[in-house]
C-alpha cells in the first residue's frame, strides 16, 4: 500500500430527495391507502363502489407514478445507485416501519379478520365491507378477508410488476418473466377462482381452486372436505382432482428436468411472483452466509418431511377400511406411500449418492428411516398414525407454516431478511423442486471462463443467499437446489460472467471449461481432484 | 516447510496463497497495511455507488483463513533486508522469510503537474482511496463539482461514481478519442457519445496544465493547458494510468526497473524472492502482452503458476490467449485475442466493425490482412463466450470462419435479441466492396 490505513467511517450521501413526479405519486398512493385504513376503523363510506374505486386506483396510480419518477429519466441497465443508503431498502427506519406494519396486517389478517369486518351474522362492515361491491361483481358473493387480502396481493404484484418492468426494461429475460408472474397472479389466482364461484349451485359446488398453486405448498390439497367437494362434482370435480395428484407427480418433474425450478417459483407461483414485483427492493438482504445455507437446507427439507407426514396423515384418516368399498384403503395407500418414498430414495442413491453431500446423506436416511418407522410402528401398535392425531398435525402445520412462516415473516419481514425467506427457508414445493432441480435436470448458471472479477454483485442481488460468486470465479457452474432462476446475477455481473442455460446433462457440474486464462497443462494440474 | 511470507493480499497474493495451501502445508503469512481482508478491488467503485457494502465485496468470510490456516498480518513493510530475509515494518516489528512473494499492486500515476498534492487530488487504486474519496466529495453540496483526468478505465468509472451521486464531472482525455490508444476509433467514438448522454462533460483532446488551490491548501480549480480555461471543483481524480507500488524496495537489492523485473518463473534476482501481479515487469515482454500487466485477470493467473513453483512443481508463467473486459457505464466490454488501436495496429491487421443502430452495441473482428487469420474481437454490448474464442484462437480459424459461426459464442441471457444475421450480412458487403 502506498497510504497507510486511516480510519474512516463510511457513509454515503446519495441525491436523497425523490423527485416532482415521485412526490404526487406519493400523495396519490397515500391517499388511496388511506381510504382502506379508514375503512379499517369502521369510517362508513356511503358510496362504496366509487370510495374502493378510488382506494385501488389510487395505490396502483401511487406506486405506478413512483415508479415512473424513479426510471423514466434514467438510462435503460443495472441502476442498483444508492440502494445501501436508503431507509427502505438498507434495513433503516423505514424498512422496520414497514415490516412492522406488514406484519401486523399478517396478523390481524390470518387471526383476527373480524376486526377487518368480517361478521359471522349478517353484513360485511370496515375495509372487508368496502370491497363487497367488487366481490360481488365477480363471483356473486359477499366478501372476505381472503378476497380483500386476495385483490390487495393482486394489485401489488401488478403495479410493482410495472415498476419491475421499467427498472429492467434492457433486459427482455426479466420482462418476460414479469408478465407471466403478472398474467398467471391476475388469472388462476385471483380472477379464475372468483369466477368460477359462479358456477355452483344448490347441487353444484366447487372447491375455490387456484389450478397453479400445488401440493404441498398448497398444503390442505388433499384435505377430505376438498376432496370431498372435488368428487361431489362429478367430472369436473374429478378432473381437477386428478390434475392437482398429475401435476405433482408427472407435469412438475417433467418442466423442472427441462428447465429448473425457475419454471414454477419466478415464472408462476404466486409467492414468488410477489416476491420478484413488490419484493424486489429488498433482494440484496438475504443471508448469503454458509451458517445460512446450512440452516436453510435442514429447515427447508424438514418442512418437506412435516407436510408428507402430516398429508399422509390427514389422508389417511378417510380413507375406509374395506376394499370392496373403494379400492383405495388405508393399507393400500400407507404400504403404497412407504413403497413410493423408498423407491425414490433408492433411484437418488443409486443415481445421484455422489452428488449428495455428507449431511445430505445423513438427512435423507434420517428422514426415511423415521417415516418408515412410523408407518412399521402403526401396524405393530395399530394405534394412531404417526402417534400423533392427525387432524392435531394438520392443524399444527396450518398455524405454524400456512400462516406464521409463509405470510407473518415470510412476507411481513420482506424488509429485514430479504424477500425470499419463505421460498427459501420454508416452502416445501421449492424443496421438491429443489431435490430435482439439483439431481435431475437440465438447468445450470453458466460461467464464462475466467472473466469472473471477484466483485460481489452477483451474490449482493440472490435473494435466496446462493454465494454465486464462490463458484463463478473459480469459473465452475451453479447448480444449486435453492435457485429459483430469477437471472439477476447475469443481469447485474458488470461483465457479462453468467447465463442461465437448459444445457447437456454432461458436465453440468463438473464443468470442465474451468478456463481460467493459464496454459492447459497447468489448468489440468489445478483442477485435479485432490 | 516453509515459511512463504506474501507482501500484498490483492488478487494476485491471495490466489497464491490459496494455492499454495491446496497443495501443500507450508506455512503462509499474508501481510496487507491495506485491509484485513482480501475483497475485490474491482468492485471498489460500487460501494461509493451504494450498490453494495464494503462486506460484500469480500469473496471469502472472515473466518476462511483461519479454516485454511492461512495467517493475515496487518502491518507496512518499510524494508526487506533479503541478505537476512527478513521484513521490516513501519511499527519497529520484523517478520522472517524462508520464501517471499511479492504482491504490492499499483498506485496511481502524477505527472508532476503543479498543485498534484493538494487536499482533493486523489486516484482510485485502494481502499483508502476509496474512503478519502467518500471524505472529499460525500455529495454535491460538499463537491458540485469534479474533474477526472486520464481517460482509461478508472477515469469512466470514477465519472459514473460521482454521476451517481449527482455531482457534475468534466473528464478530461487527452487522446482524440475515449481510450483510442487501446481501442479502435469506431468503439471509441461510440463510447464519447455513450459518456455524454451521462452528462458528464467530456473533453477530448485536453491536457491538465495545473491544479490551483485556495490558502489552506484545498483544491479550488483545475487549468486546461490547450485554452487555460479555468474549471472549478472540489475534487480531481488522477486516472492516468497506475505504476507499481515499489518505492519500498530500493535498497533491498531487488533489481527493479518501472516494475520489479522477473523472468518467466516470476522470480526476481534474488533467491526465494518472487513478484507477481501488477508490480511485476517481465524482462522479455510474453507475445503481445505489455511487460508490466495491470490486470485483474493476469494477476490472478500469475498467482495460479507461482504457487504450483512454489510446491514444487515448477512451472513457467505461460499465459493463454489475451481476454479482458470491462463496462463502460452501461455498455459492457469483453476482448478476447489481441485487436489493436490505430496508433499500435501492425500492418497486416485489418478490422472488421459492425455496429448497432442503438449505438449501445458493436463489435469489432482483427483478422491478418494476407491469410485473413482470426486475431482477435472486441464486443461491446453483446456477451460472448471465452471458451469458443479462446478455441478458435488456438484452431487458428479464419475470419470468414469465426463470423459464420458468431452465433456459437453468444453468451447474452435468454430471450435478447440476436445480431449474428446483421453482423454476417455486414460482413459480406465488407468483403464484396473490399
Amino acid at each position: 500500500m502506498y497510504t497507510l490505513d486511516k480510519d474512516m467511517s463510511l457513509t454515503g450521501q446519495p441525491p436523497a430527495t425523490i423527485n416532482t413526479v415521485q412526490k404526487i405519486a406519493t400523495i396519490i398512493g397515500m391517499a388511496g391507502l388511506s381510504i382502506l385504513i379508514l375503512a379499517t376503523f369502521n369510517v362508513n363510506f356511503p358510496n362504496k363502489t366509487l370510495w374502493l374505486t378510488l382506494a385501488l386506483s389510487g395505490i396502483t396510480l401511487g406506486i405506478i407514478g413512483f415508479a415512473y419518477g424513479a426510471y423514466s429519466n434514467r438510462q435503460e441497465g443495472i441502476k442498483n445507485d444508492g440502494v445501501w443508503f436508503k431507509s427502505i431498502s438498507a434495513r433503516g427506519f423505514l424498512a422496520w416501519a414497514a415490516g412492522i406494519a406488514l406484519t401486523g396486517f399478517y396478523i390481524v389478517l390470518y387471526f383476527y379478520a373480524p376486526l377487518l369486518g368480517l361478521n359471522a351474522e349478517g353484513d360485511n362492515t370496515g375495509v372487508i365491507g368496502l370491497f363487497d361491491p367488487l366481490s360481488y361483481l365477480l363471483s356473486g358473493n359477499p366478501a372476505s378477508q381472503w378476497f380483500v387480502y386476495g385483490t390487495l396481493y393482486t394489485i401489488a404484484i401488478l403495479a410493482f410488476g410495472i415498476k419491475f418492468l421499467w427498472k429492467y426494461r434492457h433486459n427482455r429475460y426479466q420482462r418476460l418473466r414479469t408478465f407471466s408472474v403478472m398474467f398467471f397472479q391476475t388469472a388462476f389466482a385471483f380472477l379464475i377462482p372468483e369466477l368460477m364461484a359462479r358456477l355452483n349451485s344448490d347441487d353444484f359446488s366447487l372447491p375455490y381452486t387456484d389450478l397453479k398453486n400445488m401440493w404441498p405448498l398448497n398444503y390442505y390439497a388433499f384435505d377430505q372436505w376438498r376432496v370431498n367437494d372435488y368428487l361431489d362434482a362429478g367430472t369436473i370435480g374429478l378432473a381437477l382432482l386428478l390434475f392437482a395428484i398429475v401435476s405433482v407427480f408427472v407435469i412438475s418433474p417433467i418442466l423442472t428436468y427441462k428447465y429448473g425450478k425457475r419454471w414454477y417459483c419466478s415464472w408462476v407461483c404466486g409467492c414468488g411472483g410477489l416476491a420478484e414485483t413488490a419484493g424486489d427492493p429488498f433482494r440484496h438482504l438475504s443471508d448469503k452466509s454458509q451458517v445460512a445455507w446450512k440452516i436453510e437446507r435442514w429447515v427447508v427439507h424438514s418442512v418437506l418431511v412435516f407436510a408428507v407426514v402430516m398429508t399422509t396423515g390427514v389422508v389417511y384418516t378417510y380413507l375406509g377400511y374395506d376394499p370392496n368399498q373403494y379400492w383405495l384403503t388405508k393399507d393400500v395407500f400407507l404400504i403404497g406411500v412407504g413403497v413410493f418414498l423408498t423407491v425414490l430414495f433408492a433411484v437418488i442413491w443409486f443415481f445421484r449418492k455422489d452428488q449428495l453431500q455428507k449431511d445430505a446423506r445423513y438427512g435423507a436416511i434420517g428422514y426415511l428411516v423415521i417415516i418408515l418407522a412410523l408407518i412399521g410402528m402403526h401396524y405393530a401398535t395399530g394405534n394412531n398414525l404417526f402417534i400423533f392425531e392427525a387432524g392435531g398435525i394438520r392443524t399444527f402445520y396450518g398455524f405454524l407454516i400456512g400462516s406464521i412462516f409463509s405470510g407473518v415473516i415470510g412476507t411481513g419481514f420482506y424488509p429485514i431478511f430479504g424477500n425470499r425467506v419463505w421460498c427459501r427457508f420454508g416452502c416445501p414445493m421449492a424443496a421438491i423442486l429443489g431435490l430435482q432441480q439439483r439431481l435431475f435436470s437440465k438447468f445450470r448458471i453458466t460461467t464464462n471462463g475466467g472473466q469472473c472479477i471477484s466483485c460481489g454483485n452477483c451474490s449482493a442481488y440472490c435473494e435466496m443467499g446462493i454465494d454465486v460468486r464462490a463458484y463463478a470465479q473459480k469459473g465452475e457452474n451453479i447448480v444449486r437446489a435453492s435457485c429459483v432462476g430469477c437471472g439477476i446475477c447475469s443481469a447485474v455481473c458488470p461483465r457479462g460472467v453468467l447465463k442461465l442455460e437448459n444445457g447437456d446433462l454432461n458436465g453440468r457440474i463438473d464443468s470442465r471449461s474451468v478456463l481460467l486464462g493459464n496454459d492447459v497443462n497447468l489448468m489440468d494440474y489445478v483442477n485435479q481432484k485432490s | 516447510m516453509s515459511h512463504i511470507v506474501i507482501i500484498g493480499n490483492g488478487i494476485s497474493g491471495v490466489t497464491c496463497a490459496r494455492h499454495i495451501r491446496k497443495f501443500s502445508d507450508h506455512q503462509i503469512t499474508i501481510i496487507s497495511a491495506e485491509t484485513d481482508y482480501f475483497f475485490s478491488r474491482t468492485a471498489l467503485m460500487y460501494i461509493y455507488m451504494g450498490h453494495m457494502k464494503y462486506g460484500h465485496t469480500k469473496p471469502y468470510e472472515d473466518n476462511f483463513w483461519s479454516k485454511n490456516r492461512i495467517d493475515l498480518k496487518r502491518a507496512y513493510v518499510e524494508r526487506v533486508d533479503t541478505g537476512d530475509k527478513t521484513l521490516y515494518f513501519q511499527n519497529g516489528q520484523s517478520l522472517k522469510y524462508d520464501k517471499l512473494v511479492l504482491a504490492v499492486g499499483s498506485k496511481p500515476n502524477k505527472f508532476d503537474w503543479p498543485g498534484q498534492d493538494l487536499n482533493g487530488v486523489q486516484g482510485l487504486v485502494s481502499k483508502q482511496d476509496l474512503d478519502l474519496l467518500e471524505k472529499n466529495a460525500p455529495n454535491k453540496e460538499v463537491c458540485p463539482r469534479a474533474v477526472i483526468v486520464g481517460g482509461g478505465l478508472i477515469g469512466i468509472e470514477m465519472a459514473e461514481m460521482l454521476r451517481s451521486r449527482d455531482i457534475q464531472v468534466t473528464f478530461l482525455v487527452r487522446e482524440k478519442n475515449f481510450w483510442d490508444g487501446v481501442l479502435p476509433k469506431g468503439e471509441a467514438e461510440m463510447l464519447n457519445r455513450h459518456i455524454l448522454s451521462h452528462h458528464i462533460d467530456l473533453r477530448l483532446h485536453t491536457n491538465l496544465k495545473e491544479i490551483k488551490g485556495d490558502a489552506s491548501g484545498n483544491v479550488e480549480a483545475v487549468v486546461i493547458e490547450e485554452t487555460g480555461e479555468e474549471i472549478p471543483c472540489k475534487v480531481v481524480g488522477l486516472t492516468a494510468g497506475v505504476r507499481p507500488n515499489i518505492d519500498f524496495l530500493q535498497d533491498s537489492g531487488i533489481e527493479t526497473a518501472r516494475g520489479i523485473l522477473v523472468n518467466r518463473h516470476l522470480e526476481t534476482n534474488v533467491p526465494d524472492v518472487y513478484a507477481i501481479g501488477d508490480c511485476a515487469e517481465q524482462r522479455e515482454a510474453i507475445g503481445n502482452r505489455r511487460p508490466v500487466e495491470a490486470v485483474w485477470y493476469t494477476g490472478r493467473m500469475m498467482g495460479e503458476a507461482l504457487a504450483q513453483t512454489l510446491v514444487g512443481n515448477p512451472t513457467e508463467y505461460n499465459p493463454g490467449h489475451w481476454f479482458n473486459s470491462a463496462k463502460f457505464l452501461d455498455i459492457e466490454y469483453q476482448t478476447y485475442g489481441w485487436v489493436f488501436s490505430e496508433r499500435h495496429c501492425p500492418p497486416y491487421e485489418q478490422h472488421f466493425h459492425w455496429k448497432h443502430e442503438d449505438d449501445t452495441k458493436c463489435i469489432t473482428i482483427a483478422y491478418h490482412k494476407d491469410t485473413e487469420k482470426f486475431l482477435g474481437i472486441n464486443t461491446f454490448g453483446i456477451r460472448m463466450k471465452q471458451e469458443v474464442f479462446d478455441t478458435w484462437l488456438t484452431e487458428e480459424r479464419d475470419v470468414h470462419y469465426v463470423v459464420s459461426h458468431l452465433k456459437q459464442a453468444n453468451f447474452d441471457p435468454e430471450f435478447f435479441s440476436n445480431h449474428e444475421a446483421a453482423i454476417q450480412n455486414a460482413f459480406k458487403q465488407q468483403f464484396q466492396t473490399a
